[in-house]
């Protein structure tokens, strides 16, 4: 081992991906998509959210849907059906996505002719937190099942959305959930997220999900 | 949780700095990791023996780690904390207004080469 040399790296592990995020931000500006990167726990009612912001959306907007969770062959199905533009995304095992992955999707769902872009993440709260994949924004779904507490056990996921759904409020008589606490608990992480509580099943508060989407699409497409 | 995908970020990184400094061979890496980064040494260590093997660059290199302490901010009494022993909640006074400091880095600090 001769000539062994010490090299000063200091790089951040996440800075590289952060950069190429960014990268593909740009790019999804020029080509005027708007990609939303959705993210919750496995059994959130992501599937049901996705399919009635579909309907509400897919005469407004050009949208297709990119599906990356691992076992969501029957989720996939379910979006062709609605008749948008859907591919299923390969982690290869992985617990999230990052910006390269994200830009391989992007480039196979072809987005020159979709306004609206949706990245259905992998169900979980931890990794999809860490790597920034280059949406516009990033949206998570949290339902009332999982407590009104989860804010505290994951800040982080809290911390980097834009807007938190708070889905299945239709049963929120029968779990012990305090949406105000919950809002607090979520405001103390991030002070700008957008709160909208909403029921997928019923189509409670779907309006105003889809309202706010569609001043974010516009200002991104314009 | 995400160790392996943590581990081909490196790969990358230290394949870019590799070709940049005109390097044969990798024999060591420093990470320095925060204590509340989330990331497990010893299931890092597995994932980037198994990873680094695959490369010609990489392979058979040690990896070692630093620990950087997690410190917390108060924001009512104005005092800093161990993140690790007291979590959220200020020791000093009780209040939750409490952000981290330091304690999530997650660096490449340096590499020993030929």
């Amino acid at each position: 081992m001769d000539n062994v040399r010490v090299i000063e790296v200091k790089r951040s592990i996440f800075e590289s991906n952060d950069q190429d995020a960014d990268k593909l931000r740009g790019e999804l500006r020029q080509s005027k998509t708007f990609l939303l990167n959705l993210m919750s726990s496995p059994g959130s009612g992501k599937t049901t959210t996705l399919k009635r912001t579909i309907e509400t959306l897919k005469d407004k907007y050009r949208i297709g849907v990119m599906e990356a969770d691992i076992d969501s062959d029957v989720d996939a199905k379910a979006i062709a059906e609605l008749g948008v533009k859907s591919i299923q995304l390969h982690t290869g095992g992985m617990c999230h996505l990052d910006a390269d992955m994200t830009r391989q999707g992007i480039k196979e769902l072809d987005v020159s002719d979709v306004d609206f872009a949706i990245l259905e993440n992998v169900g979980n709260l931890v990794c999809p937190a860490e790597f920034d994949t280059g949406s516009t924004k990033n949206a998570m779904i949290l339902s009332v099942p999982e407590g009104h507490d989860k804010p505290l056990k994951y800040p982080l996921m809290f911390s980097i959305c834009d807007v938190v759904l708070i889905n299945k409020m239709d049963v929120a008589p029968y779990f012990d959930f305090d949406l105000e606490k919950c809002k607090e608990y979520i405001l103390m992480r991030n002070p700008k997220a957008k709160i909208i509580p909403i029921c997928a099943k019923t189509g409670e508060g779907i309006e105003a999900w889809a309202a706010w989407l569609s001043e974010q699409i516009d200002e991104a497409i314009k | 949780m995400h160790e392996l995908g943590v581990v081909f970020h490196i790969i990358d990184d230290l394949t870019e700095v590799g070709k940049e400094n005109d390097i044969e061979k990798i024999h060591s890496v420093t990470l320095q990791l925060g204590e509340v980064s989330g990331v497990v040494p010893e299931l890092l260590t597995d994932a980037w023996k198994w990873a680094a093997a695959k490369t010609e660059l990489m392979n058979g290199a040690e990896l070692i780690i630093e620990t950087l302490p997690a410190v917390t901010y108060c924001e009512d009494c104005k005092t800093e904390y161990e993140t690790v022993k007291h979590g959220k909640i200020c020791p000093n006074c009780g209040s939750e207004h409490t952000y981290l400091l330091k304690g999530n880095e997650f660096m490449i600090k340096e590499i020993s080469a030929t």
